[in-house]
């Protein structure tokens, strides 16, 4: 689904360059659950921003579902990221003045649905997180792990090929940490291929396969037995 | 989506619509700016009109390209006269000037006592003696000068003139002061400096037509001459000139003609005084339309300053939106359609400002009319905005709106989603 080579990354900071991924190579599978580990400035979210095409790579392939990925527009990059990628931050992002359902329905206009099959999709989506009676609540009448069930049910909308978490739990306890995993896990088993970039090893256990970065450069990539939630 | 779509895309209003409603005291300022802008716009230009409408009525009883002429004194010594003479106007004038002036349409002498010369005459009815001022009339005057007659009534005619009848016109004033309310003045008598007359009509005062007043009886020229003793003296020519002919000009050459038949030098200026109602209108339009110009581009330039104001606050709005815009092009928004987002919410904000601005305007305008209206001295009639003035000051807001709307929509574009998402 992902095939990434010889990634190089840096940023220019005055006269200075930092170097921040240099060759970063790896291929995940269609269905893989998979944990980008590492703690801060070891680059995994300058990894995941490339992967959502919202930053671009000095060198280096990436091919996404075949599609080679390079010389993007702003307009090329945003349509392949609404037909191709479901995003999911740690401050949520959802837009405050719209209810749980707009929020949802959002990638959906930006991929020209007609307003009744937007409505139908969201709504399928909200309650396959379970917020289906929450619909018309805006996100400040939204629990943390609420606002991250809609976001997920957003990123799901668009029906991507590949969802990309960036730290989900971030910003939240550890019992509703578990119950968005959970939420993630349930999407992956329905074959969703799904990346989670995190800082804490408990999240990582709970993916099928943790790719370990430390300044710029893959130190460990190895399957993991989930723990289910 | 192409442009043209996402415009006529009701999904798309939608979207602004919800964006705009739900920050409230955002939109409201911004529409404040350009809605008094407008509605100075409108509330300007209209009174302008108003008082365009009012000097036009002020004018309507009177033909644009009339004029009067009346002698003074010599100033020149010539063809053996000493200065200070004054010419003498006499009735043959009038068949010399018609001979000499073709241009001339209508030329009606006047004798008056009260007004330039004499003194008012003593008007009785019943036991009631009052003083008026006494015109001495050709039935050519009405063509000139409009004399609106009460029902039932008259103005002197020809027969009057010929048979030297010993009939009279009094105005709406003297009816008051003279009869009782009830008295149809017609077919009575009156006594005018002690002749019995018959009054035929009524006049309806209007304001502003020279020194005429609510009070002046007419009488027939030729009566008048008898009554008062004047022989062939006219005190003033009242002259009309053919529509298509320029009334300056006439005046010219009439003075021109009453210099050589009066033995005036042809380079007096001082012998015969005149007026002339066209250039005195012209002036006043002149006027007028300085003042629609002035309002227009007073109007303008607040709508203008209105909708920076727009553009400004929109790049505010921009500013706190950041993250909301930079989510929108990580879930697949273009850059052209955040663009048009933004210009489409500038557009939209400017409209519904300018709509609402144009409403409060009317309403001033049918306010200010509505409290005026029955000001007769006021020059001031039906303020309205004309519908070319009011749409093209739509569409330039329109303009305005989608160039000022611009730069925010730059900004937004130029703000990359990575930096807008990036944590705190």
């Amino acid at each position: 689904m992902i095939q990434i080579s010889n990634l190089h990354k840096s940023y220019k900071m005055g006269s200075n360059s930092l170097h921040v991924l240099k060759g970063i190579n790896f291929k995940i599978d269609e269905g893989e659950l998979v944990a980008i580990m590492g703690s801060s400035g070891s680059g995994k979210s300058t990894l995941l921003n490339i992967l959502g095409m919202l930053d671009i790579a000095d060198e280096g392939n990436y091919l996404l579902d075949n599609v080679l990925i390079k010389d993007l527009t702003e307009t090329i990059a945003a349509n392949y990221r609404n037909r191709f990628l479901g995003f999911v931050f740690q401050s949520f992002n959802l837009i405050n003045y719209k209810n749980a359902l707009e929020n949802v329905a959002l990638p959906l206009y930006y991929q020209g649905l007609r307003r009744k099959i937007r409505q139908q999709k969201a709504l399928e989506y909200l309650k396959k997180v379970g917020l289906l009676d929450w619909a018309k609540h805006l996100p400040s009448e939204l629990s943390g792990g609420q606002k991250q069930r809609v976001a997920i049910a957003r990123a799901m909308a668009s029906e991507p090929k590949v969802l990309l978490a960036d730290e989900p739990t971030g910003a939240l306890d550890s019992n509703t940490s578990r119950e968005v995993m959970s939420l993630i896990q349930k999407i992956n088993d329905e074959g969703k291929t799904i990346l989670v970039v995190t800082h804490e090893i408990d999240i990582a256990k709970m993916c099928k396969r943790i790719i370990t970065l430390k300044d710029g450069v893959i130190v460990e990539d190895k399957k993991t037995d989930q723990i289910l939630l | 989506m192409n442009n043209l779509k996402i415009i006529f895309d009701y999904d798309t209003w939608q979207e602004i619509y919800s964006s705009i409603a739900k920050n409230k005291t955002r939109t409201v300022v911004t529409v404040i700016g350009v809605l008094w802008g407008i509605f100075i716009y409108i509330t300007l230009s209209g009174s302008a009109k108003g008082l365009d409408n009012g000097f036009d009525r002020e004018f309507q009883d009177m033909a644009m390209n009339s004029m009067f002429v009346w002698p003074q004194s010599t100033s020149i010594p010539y063809a053996g006269f000493k200065i200070g003479r004054s010419p003498r106007l006499t009735i043959q004038n009038v068949k010399t000037l018609k001979q000499q002036v073709p241009e001339i349409e209508y030329i009606a002498p006047r004798n008056a006592r009260g007004v330039r010369s004499g003194s008012q005459a003593s008007v009785v009815y019943g036991d009631i003696l009052r003083t008026y001022n006494i015109y001495g009339d050709y039935p050519e005057y009405t063509e000139i000068s409009t004399k609106k007659i009460y029902k039932g009534g008259r103005f002197i005619n020809n027969s009057d003139i010929t048979n030297q009848r010993k009939v009279c016109v009094i105005g709406e004033r003297t009816k008051k002061e003279l009869f009782e309310e009830d008295d149809n003045p017609v077919g009575k008598f009156i006594r005018i400096d002690n002749v019995y007359f018959k009054v035929v009509g009524v006049h309806k005062y209007n304001p502003g037509g020279g020194f005429e007043t609510g009070g002046d009886i007419f009488i027939p020229f030729e009566t008048f001459r008898n009554l008062y003793n004047t022989g062939d003296k006219v005190n003033w020519f009242v002259i009309a000139a053919y529509d298509n002919a320029d009334v300056i000009a006439v005046e010219k050459k009439v003075k021109k003609v009453l210099k050589r038949i009066h033995n005036v030098s042809p380079d007096d200026e001082r012998a015969f005084g005149s007026f002339n109602l066209g250039e005195l209108y012209n002036r006043i339009k002149g006027f007028a339309d300085g003042m629609t110009f002035l309002s227009l581009v007073v109007g303008m330039a607040t709508i203008i300053a209105g909708v920076i104001g727009i553009g400004n606050i929109l790049l505010i709005s921009v500013k706190e939106r950041t993250k909301e815009l930079g989510v929108r092009r990580a879930l697949g928004a273009t850059p052209g359609e955040v663009r048009i987002q933004i210009v489409l919410e500038s557009i939209f904000l400017t409209l519904i400002a300018g709509v609402l601005g144009i409403i409060l305007g009317a309403v001033t305008l049918a306010t200010i009319n509505f409290f005026t209206q029955d000001l007769a001295d006021f020059p001031y009639t039906n303020p309205t905005v004309p519908t070319p003035l009011v749409l093209g000051a739509l569409l330039i807001m329109t303009v305005m709106g989608t160039l000022i709307g611009l730069i925010p929509a730059q900004q937004a574009v130029s703000i990359k989603p990575i930096d807008a998402l990036r944590e705190e």
